[in-house]
């Protein structure tokens, strides 16, 4: 692949695993608390050592997502935050200085009523390496794989425990890294795995050519340290945005003070999550 | 015609339908698919089927010819299809005795369903204690208090109702944690899904168990009036009255199949549950189909004096027939539906439950407009009592 097309997750990943490294990735709801605020937050994202980051578009019928995730949507949506203002915080973020790779994270309903190919010229124009679409299983998402694969962006495929034979069929067409659903059920802080996780994600190793992450339920260090050797990169999601709920109150937007230390402490947050000690299996 | 043949095997219906669900389901509606083929056909199961829609839920119900209303209105014929006069008083059973059989069969020993007005919970906690399943009902917080009466009938039939606080707290968002509640209980939870929406192979099935609604009414009208009947008429909400008594006519391109939605305060008001007509298509709770949304694919709050109608989606064969203009939707407002439900109860001693008078309102415009020779089906899906107490409410406790 020649530098012009190279895809800045893939470049992420070569470089993570050169140096032993496990990506973290943090997921933030766009617009909560307000769209100003969500550039600051990836920005802090970055500072505490994100290696990418997911941004989340609100939607009004969450189904993949637990309580914390479906209250930050409600909050956004009530600032009728829409896919375009979503897709328009990554060039924000850009000018800002931030220089990680963007991943949309969206229901396929927004993404369809903008117009697929409109829709995937957005994330070009905007500088997205790669789209989740949590509600678009592979037998849904023919067309949405060719435009991806025209626009260079990589359709991120999740695959869950339950997966089991789909395994092999979705990883051997993932592009950018396959999304390992750690748990059965929603997105969310919980403190147990599924019982085989282990031995899901070394079948998802088997059948994928492309590196291999974990989210759903990651909430702290000792977790993501937990999922260090066995995958190439822990996704947290609602525990981040549990923190911006409770850091970054929509009270606080006014008071420049409460802002900051809101937006310090989010970021202490996630340096927290990072794992210190990489044990590549 | 081919739409006998729908769906295809990725359970769309035209563009409609598909499978939109998360990966974590798919497994899941697969063990589902593959289980219902292999007993659909099974005479043991469909024995059992039989057997409980007959001697438990007092099936057929009959298709009466209602003369005082056919008189008053000076038109066409109007028969109803009796569906009120079901165990628990609504077609909602005869689909959760199929799916509960299903269950059984799939070795399940815990249902969960969504629930809006509570006639799909209570058929659901129903069918639960008559196979000795485990049942947890998902009711909308909202609507739990609007429908204290179905709470309690529920909890006495041994269901545990869990009042969803996410969202709408109505139907709609009951739905959706119906289905984030089988996502992490995927392993030993069986979903009755109420109605021919959410992901295939649901639309599919339960139209095939309540297609009993139009397999019988097909005979009965035959033996009553020697022919087909020229329309037939149905609320429709998720569409699964509609869609069982309209599906063993869609060949008989004869019958004018007509949907009856609900228009709430007006189509033109932001107060409506009307998705054919105000509806446009996109991907809603696990399928394709119109769905009342913004631009920016946000759906919308539905609003319907009816709490069985009060959804912004509606089933994906719906959408397909609609499309391939086979079946005409048109729109009743609440104002409409609570003067059917008077005149019904006046001129026929039926008291209909809200959703089956939309059907009927529609009807009392349109058979004064055809001949004498001419023979419209109500499906009557339900009956009114569950609904008295909100009836109070809108006609006030005093009536002239």
């Amino acid at each position: 692949m020649s530098t012009a097309t190279a895809n800045a997750i893939d470049t992420v990943f070569a470089e993570l695993s050169a140096r032993g490294e496990t990506a973290l990735i943090p997921f933030l709801t766009m617009g909560d608390p307000d769209l100003d605020t969500s550039v600051k937050l990836i920005a802090a994202a970055e500072a505490a050592g994100a290696h990418m980051i997911e941004l989340g578009v609100p939607y009004s019928d969450p189904l993949a997502d637990g309580p914390v995730i479906q209250r930050a949507s409600e909050r956004a949506l009530r600032r009728r935050i829409s896919l375009t203002d979503c897709i328009g915080v990554a060039s924000k973020a850009r000018a800002a200085g931030v220089r990680m790779p963007f991943i949309l994270f969206t229901y396929f309903n927004p993404a369809l009523q903008l117009g697929l190919e409109r829709f995937f010229g957005l994330l070009q124009e905007h500088g997205f390496s790669g789209v989740i679409i949590p509600d678009l299983p592979l037998e849904e998402d023919a067309e949405v794989r060719g435009i991806a694969e025209r626009t260079g962006v990589h359709l991120i495929p999740l695959v869950a425990p339950t997966s089991e034979a789909r395994v092999e069929r979705i990883a051997s067409k993932a592009k950018g890294f396959v999304y390992c659903v750690s748990s059965l059920g929603v997105t969310g802080v919980r403190s147990d795995f599924h019982a085989g996780i282990d031995r899901f994600l070394a079948t998802v190793r088997r059948a994928s050519s492309v590196p291999i992450c974990v989210g759903f339920g990651i909430s702290s260090r000792e977790q993501a340290e937990r999922f260090a050797g066995v995958a190439d990169g822990v996704i947290v999601g609602s525990a981040i945005v549990r923190q911006v709920e409770a850091s970054l109150p929509p009270e606080a937007l006014g008071d420049t003070g409460l802002t900051e230390a809101g937006l310090a402490a989010v970021q202490a947050f996630i340096a927290d999550l990072k794992p210190r000690k990489p044990e590549k299996a | 015609m081919t739409t006998t043949q729908v769906p295809d095997a990725y359970g769309r219906f035209g563009t409609f339908g598909g499978r939109y669900v998360p990966e974590t389901l798919m497994n899941a509606l697969y063990e589902l698919e593959e289980a219902y083929n292999r007993y659909k056909d099974d005479p043991d199961f469909l024995a059992e089927v039989r057997y409980l829609l007959k001697q438990y839920s007092g099936r057929p119900t009959p298709l009466y010819y209602a003369e005082r209303l056919t008189e008053h209105l000076g038109g066409a014929k109007i028969y109803l299809k009796r569906e009120d006069l079901n165990h628990t008083g609504a077609h909602k059973i005869n689909n959760t005795i199929g799916q509960a059989v299903l269950a059984k069969r799939m070795g399940k020993k815990k249902i969960i369903a969504e629930t809006g007005a509570g006639q799909h919970g209570v058929a659901s906690a129903t069918v639960a204690a008559l196979l000795g399943l485990e049942c947890k009902v998902f009711m909308g917080e909202e609507d739990t208090k609007r429908q204290a009466l179905n709470v309690f009938r529920m909890k006495l039939l041994g269901a545990e109702v869990v009042p969803v606080t996410s969202g709408t707290r109505t139907l709609k968002d009951a739905c959706n944690e119906t289905l984030r509640y089988w996502v992490s209980h995927v392993d030993d939870t069986y979903y009755i899904l109420g109605s021919v929406t959410g992901p295939h192979p649901y639309p599919m099935m339960v139209r095939d168990f309540q297609r009993v609604i139009g397999l019988e009414t097909k005979d009965q009208i035959l033996e009553a009036e020697g022919r087909l009947p020229d329309v037939i008429v149905a609320a429709v909400g998720g569409g699964s009255n509609a869609m069982g008594i309209f599906h063993p006519f869609v060949a008989d391109t004869s019958v004018r199949l007509i949907g009856v939605e609900a228009a709430g305060r007006g189509v033109d008001t932001d107060k409506h549950a009307a998705t054919m007509t105000k509806g446009t298509p996109g991907v809603f709770q696990g399928s394709m189909s119109y769905v009342l949304q913004d631009e920016g694919g946000q759906v919308q709050e539905a609003h319907s004096i009816s709490a069985g109608l009060d959804y912004p989606g509606i089933g994906p064969e719906h959408a397909y027939l609609k499309d391939i203009k086979r079946a005409e939707y048109v729109p009743i407002t609440d104002a409409e539906a609570l003067d059917a439900l008077q005149l019904l109860s006046r001129k026929e001693g039926i008291i209909p439950a809200l959703e089956s008078a939309h059907a009927v309102a529609h009807t009392l415009k349109l058979a004064p407009t055809l001949p004498k020779e001419q023979t419209v089906v109500i499906n009557l899906s339900g009956r009114g009592d569950k609904d008295v107490e909100s009836i109070i409410g809108y006609l006030g406790g005093d009536l002239p």
